[in-house]
């Protein structure tokens, strides 16, 4: 993704309420088309970044181009940008057609042509027939749907979304989650979607910033930040994942030898990395790239070996904590139960043989 | 188990009480009405005969009429004007944050804990002081120095509850700070504006003791009741007179409190908007 290509550049944006810093000069582009997701927990400063986007907030340091069109200066009105609160914001005195239309109102089109495009917005969100009604005849679901429609209308360039589906229930939220890739899919513009769910994100976006304490930690695509993350931050956010304390003993001929806490001596292709003699990092695995054997390896590949400490029993997984020797915290496995689950499996002391492929490991700045 | 729930139980004590506060307040009241229509210019048991010869003699007296149109147009302008100042102070309150803030609402909150009589006079002095002439200008004048802190109180609420998300999103769908306000914020607080209307009003039809400092030779209706009360022989007209100024504050009152029902059901619309 080059800067060529941006359809929102964001350069060193910094938001500050008094001395607090909300926003810590951040910098992202996002592509036209792009499902762009700001993942992060609660007040780590997504909803400022969006606020800033839609220009309800104005940016202390750096500036917003959309477009290729600094945003400084361009009140929330005049912003080729629509959002979706977090809360609907439907307005109560209209009802859902009047709601819908609300920004037709300076297109100065016929009647009858409001009315239609009214309609087809109603089409678009499956709520057809609905037009009448007001905002407190609907559900949550629906409600939502309005907002949708209401902000799509205008045919904006950029839709912000501020967490549309944390309000709703389990269910509805997996087929608002379907129906909105669909949406977006269809109309092709770049959604900015703010979420502190991790799922979410991962399930919805072509990229992803993770944000912390007013700063991005990393951008990438789903994919990426699940499998290579750069930060151990991002590593822990994203999923569950093993850390195991090493300490880099050298690096002879491309390659870094770790003495890693449980495992012993491994050695990693250090080109590209940073690893010097010396360094304490951290290796990192995801509990399901961990393989459990109730023996030893014959062939003498690397294994740590364990006890079992706990195990939940989730019907299509089985989890697993596993004490291993010169560890501080157990390790944790995932592993799926192709075969039935036998009781005795799950006895507390068992003993255990962790494997891995290689490539399952990273290593990170600790 | 009685029926109902802890707090819904019927309480016989409550309802006793109720009854009793009601007819202690409005039996002295409706004498007024009973009277107007007695047949003798003196109110004493037993009553003479049914007349409304009273009414007929209040339709035909030029001074009533003129009073009247005095009080509904100071009434109406007061209103309009004080529930204008008082959209303005609400939203500036609500929406800006300044230094001494609440010293400054405290302050525009005065008039309604300061005696008439100390306000009356002190008005009065200012303006004989500036060479200004009494008249129903200074009348409105004084009228509004007490109406625009009710107009405040009454709708403050409606703008402290006001979701600013909501004018945000009416910015967001392409409109400015004007028609933003004409489209979103003034139909939702609207029900606060007709209600502090009515009190605006009804307070300066009401008005006695800045109406008695500030007047000049027009006089309110509050301000005729009271000279006429002098004449015994005048006394069954200005029963009669109070009477429908009574009736028509029943009207009004209902009114008002029909509109804040409507207001009600707007409200649980934007918190059913804001909870889910
Ligand atoms: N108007 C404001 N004044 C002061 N601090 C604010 C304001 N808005 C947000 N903040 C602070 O900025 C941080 C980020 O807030 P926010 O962007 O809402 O987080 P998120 O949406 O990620 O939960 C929080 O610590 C919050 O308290
Ligand atoms: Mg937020």
């Amino acid at each position: 993704m080059t800067t060529n290509d941006a359809f929102i550049s964001i350069r060193n944006v910094g938001k500050s309420y008094g001395t607090f810093r909300a926003i810590d000069s951040v910098s992202m582009d996002i592509a036209h088309g792009e499902f762009f997701s700001l993942l992060g927990a609660s007040g780590c400063g997504k909803t400022t970044l969006l606020r800033m986007l839609a220009g309800f907030e104005s940016v202390s340091s750096g500036e917003i181009f959309i477009d290729g069109q600094p945003m400084s200066d361009v009140p929330p009105y005049r912003r080729p940008v629509n959002m979706v609160f977090q809360n609907y914001a439907i307005f109560p005195h209209l009802n859902v057609a009047q709601n819908i239309g609300y920004g037709l109102r300076k297109l100065k089109l016929p009647r009858a042509k409001q009315d239609q495009m009214v309609d087809e917005m109603l089409d678009l969100v499956q709520l057809s027939g609905y037009g009448k009604r007001r905002g407190h005849e609907l559900s949550g679901g629906q409600r939502q749907r309005i907002a949708l429609a209401r902000a799509l209308i205008l045919k904006p360039k950029v839709l912000l979304l501020d967490e549309p589906l944390g309000a709703l229930d389990k269910q509805l939220r997996e087929q608002m989650q379907m129906e909105l890739r669909r949406l977006q899919r269809a109309i092709g513009i770049t959604f900015v979607f703010v979420t502190h769910d991790q799922e979410e994100a991962l399930t919805l976006s072509d990229r992803i910033a993770v944000m912390s304490g007013g700063a991005v930690l990393q951008v990438d695509s789903p994919s990426a930040l699940y499998e290579v993350p750069k930060t151990r931050d991002v590593a822990s956010f994203i999923g569950n994942m093993n850390f195991l304390d090493a300490k880099v003993t050298g690096c002879v001929n491309g390659h870094a030898h770790l003495d890693v806490q449980g495992i012993g001596r491994l050695d990693f292709p250090s080109a590209g990395t940073t690893l010097t003699e010396g360094d304490k990092v951290s290796v990192a695995i995801r509990p399901e790239k961990l393989v459990l054997h109730d023996t030893a390896p014959v062939n003498g590949s690397k294994a740590i070996a364990g006890e079992i400490a706990l195990t939940t029993y989730l019907g299509e997984r089985s989890h697993y904590q596993v004490r291993v020797p010169g560890c501080d915290t157990p390790i944790a496995i995932s592993t799926q139960n192709i075969r039935m689950h036998k009781p005795q499996e799950a006895t507390i002391g068992r003993p255990v043989w962790l494997t891995w492929s290689d490539d399952a490991l990273i290593v990170l700045e600790r | 188990m009685k029926e109902g729930t802890y707090i819904k139980q019927p309480n016989r004590a409550l309802q006793v009480y109720a009854i009793v506060f009601l007819i202690v307040l409005y039996l002295p009241v409706l004498f007024i009405p009973l009277f107007s229509f007695n047949d003798s210019i003196y109110v004493r048991f037993p009553m003479q005969g049914l007349t409304i010869q009273w009414y007929v003699d209040l339709w035909t007296r030029e001074s009533v009429w003129a009073a009247l149109q005095n009080s509904l147009t100071v009434g109406l302008w007061v209103s309009v004007i004080s529930t204008g100042l008082g959209v303005v102070a609400a939203r500036a309150i609500t929406r800006y944050r300044m230094p001494g803030q609440s010293a400054i609402v405290t302050f525009a909150m005065l008039p309604l804990i300061v005696p008439g009589v100390i306000f009356g006079v002190a008005l009065l002095v200012l303006v004989s002081r500036l060479g200004i002439p009494l008249s129903l200008y200074t009348v409105a004048f004084g009228h509004l120095i007490i109406c625009l802190p009710f107009a405040i109180a009454t709708l403050l609420p409606r703008f402290e509850g006001f979701d600013r998300s909501m004018e945000e999103a009416s910015a967001d769908l392409g409109e400015n700070g004007w028609w933003t306000f004409w489209r979103v914020t003034f139909p939702m607080v609207a029900p606060g504006i007709v209600a502090s209307l009515l009190l605006t009003f009804t307070i300066s039809f009401d008005e006695f003791i800045m109406t008695f400092f500030l007047s000049g030779t027009d006089t309110t209706l509050p301000i005729y009741i009271w000279t006429q009360l002098r004449f015994p022989r005048e006394f069954p007209a200005i029963l009669a007179l109070s009477t429908i100024i009574l009736a028509l504050s029943f009207v009004l009152v209902f009114v008002a409190l029909w509109i804040g029902r409507l207001g009600v059901v707007r409200e649980q619309v934007s918190a059913t908007n804001a909870g889910s």
